[in-house]
């Protein structure tokens, strides 16, 4: 699938200006409060009809204003999981789920009730209403509904922005298995770099109502000047790892990447899974020859890359550990002291504990991968 | 004899009544739920100039709303004439020009309690169903509508209890005929301006309260059914 969007859209005092194509996974529209994302999906959704532009799935032109096509909400077949679920309080969570049901092209109705119901763990909540469901509940089901209705794409607007650390982790693996086992393509809309690093595939960079950068997570998380755009202080480093083996006797969990060989707090993952992490910049500190008698258990070996602009006191600076990208955030007196410029050979150093387990997830499996995970589901 | 026992006339008032407000309440029903959504949902112009009009009846004497409806609804009015020559709808001095007058008079308390409900409905759930594949008229009829059930039966229950009380417009309207356009309140005058009617007028007024407590349970029956089924906390 692509996607197409050229549009012009005036908000009071604030002009929304986006161009951008993406094709299918999970695309992250990331960009702080304010950046326009919101108004983005709704403008693809048509609950907003743009002044000015152009979308468009594939051939299928779904708004063109300089032809005069658009194409109403209900007959675009795009479902949209809302921040807040907005289920309907009078359908039983069964009747919610095959709501767009009947409204759906009786031959092209993909995923079946059961299906969904297994993918997102809603099977025991099928007869209650929704006025007595948690919000993760809510949140599923709402994924659920949008599902069923056969969507071409799928907009999410932060659906886990209204809830608490808890219940985040609680949908995010059902998010993941989404992404990873429906064809369906995601537009997900976050503010959360923990969010973006663990789910997307792309990023799209929304900055003041127009598009920054587009690529993919970690070719955008890596890149220095957009940091200010992105969230300088939660900056970092996304490491593609294997779980090496399990350290019982210390609840310790080796995992191998490029840059060497990771020891975090125990993870629960068989040996041999995949897993995406992210180190945040702050977490990270330099020494230019290998400490002895240290508390931090990862030292990487590493080459400074590129030192990132210096206004402030801080600077960020991305070393090349083997291939694996790695940031670490000095201040400007440390880069100084250490005579730090591109080239300069040093040793990264992570304490275990700063590994941030909020962005910990599955890795995002390449598009051959789906059909085998099909088969084997079934 | 026993004072307590109808006679024949009053029972005829009685049923009379009841038939006028029924008719009055359920011929009224769709176009007080299209205005109320028009109203709510609705943008365009002149939506105030009809805010008002719908409005008028509860402000204008009722003497003056009859005398309106006789002018429009007349045999010689313009829609009375109309109505007659092609559909044989005749309301001058028949029951239905009560239930006509009737309607008119409880049709505002309708619009509003439903306009009312509308408006407490999350508009984001209707967009919600419009991404599902909803078309609107069909939002409206999945989501709207069993939202509002409750607005719509508090409106029909004040609609119909304006219609079982309304005299001035009815009297003025199609006057006050036994058997055909003499409703309760039209009877309950009556007795009061002959001699000896008072045991009459009050056996009907007992009457009239025992309908109108009856109506207001039934309301207060429907909404706790209607909301325990929309499971609000």
């Amino acid at each position: 699938m692509t996607l197409a969007i050229d549009i012009k859209h005036r908000l009071g005092a604030f002009l929304l200006d986006a161009r951008f194509e993406t094709g299918g996974g999970l695309i992250a529209l990331f960009g702080r409060s304010g950046s326009g994302k919101t108004s983005i999906i709704s403008i693809i959704a048509g609950l907003i009809r743009p002044e000015r532009g152009r979308i468009a799935i594939e051939d299928d032109v779904l708004v063109d204003t300089a032809r005069d096509i658009f194409v109403p909400c209900h007959r675009r077949r795009i479902g949209y999981v809302f921040q807040e679920g907005r289920l309907f309080p009078h359908l039983t969570v069964r009747q919610n789920l095959l709501y767009g049901r009947w409204f759906a092209p009786r031959a092209k109705r993909g995923d079946d009730l059961e299906r969904v119901v297994d993918l997102l763990g809603v099977g025991a909540l099928l007869e209650r209403r929704p006025g007595r469901l948690s919000g993760g509940e809510k949140q599923r089901v709402a994924i659920g509904r949008a599902l069923l209705a056969d969507p071409r794409l799928l907009l999410m607007d932060e659906p886990l922005a209204s809830l608490d650390e808890e219940r985040k982790a609680e949908i995010l693996p059902y998010i993941e298995r989404l992404r990873d086992r429906s064809k369906v393509p995601i537009i997900y809309v976050s503010h959360s770099i923990a969010e973006v690093t663990r789910l997307a595939t792309t990023v799209v960079l929304l900055s003041e109502g127009k598009v920054a950068a587009v690529g993919p997570t970690s070719e955008i998380m890596h890149r220095l000047d957009l940091l200010p755009l992105t969230d300088r202080a939660e900056a970092g480093a996304v490491i593609e790892a294997t779980v090496e083996g399990h350290d019982e006797s210390f609840s310790l969990t080796e995992l191998r990447s490029r840059a060497g060989l990771w020891r975090v707090p125990r993870l629960d993952a068989p040996v041999g899974a995949r897993l995406r992490l992210r180190v945040r910049a702050q977490d990270v500190m330099l020494a230019k020859s290998a400490p002895t008698d240290l508390s931090a258990l990862n030292v990487l070996p590493g080459v400074v890359n590129e030192i990132g602009p210096h206004d402030g006191p801080i600077v960020e600076i991305r070393l090349d550990c083997n291939g694996e990208v790695l940031i670490a955030s000095l201040t400007r007196y440390s880069v100084a002291r250490l005579s730090l410029a591109p080239g300069v050979a040093v040793f990264a150093l992570v304490k275990s504990v700063a590994v941030d387990r909020r962005s910990l997830g599955g890795p995002v499996m390449p598009a051959e991968a789906e059909a085998d995970t099909d088969a084997a589901d079934t | 004899m026993d004072w307590m026992t109808l006679t024949p006339e009053e029972w005829t008032a009685v049923r009379l009544s009841l038939r006028v407000a029924t008719v009055a309440t359920l011929a009224s029903l769709p176009f007080g739920v299209a205005i109320a959504m028009l109203l709510a949902r609705g943008r365009f112009w002149g939506q105030s100039v009809l805010n008002g009009l719908v409005l008028m009846p509860l402000i204008l004497p009722p003497v003056v709303t009859g005398y309106i409806l006789l002018i429009l609804f007349g045999r010689r009015g313009p829609i009375g004439a109309f109505l007659a020559d092609h559909f044989g709808i005749v309301f001058s001095f028949r029951w239905t020009g009560a239930a006509l007058a009737c309607g008119v008079m409880g049709f505002p308390l309708m619009v509003r309690a439903i306009r009312l409900s509308i408006e407490a409905v999350d508009a984001r759930l209707e967009q919600a169903a419009g991404t599902l594949g909803a078309n609107p008229a069909w939002v409206f009829a999945t989501v709207t509508l069993p939202l509002i059930v409750p607005g719509i039966l508090a409106g029909m229950i004040l609609c119909f209890a304006k219609a079982m009380g309304e005299f001035g417009a009815t009297i003025t309207f199609v006057s006050n005929i036994p058997g055909e356009t003499q409703t309760l309140p039209s009877a309950i005058y009556t007795f009061t301006q002959v001699p000896g009617g008072d045991v009459g007028a009050f056996r009907l007024t007992l009457v009239s309260v025992a309908i109108a407590m009856l109506a207001l349970l039934a309301s207060e029956v429907m909404a706790r059914f209607a909301n325990r089924r929309l499971d609000i906390e």
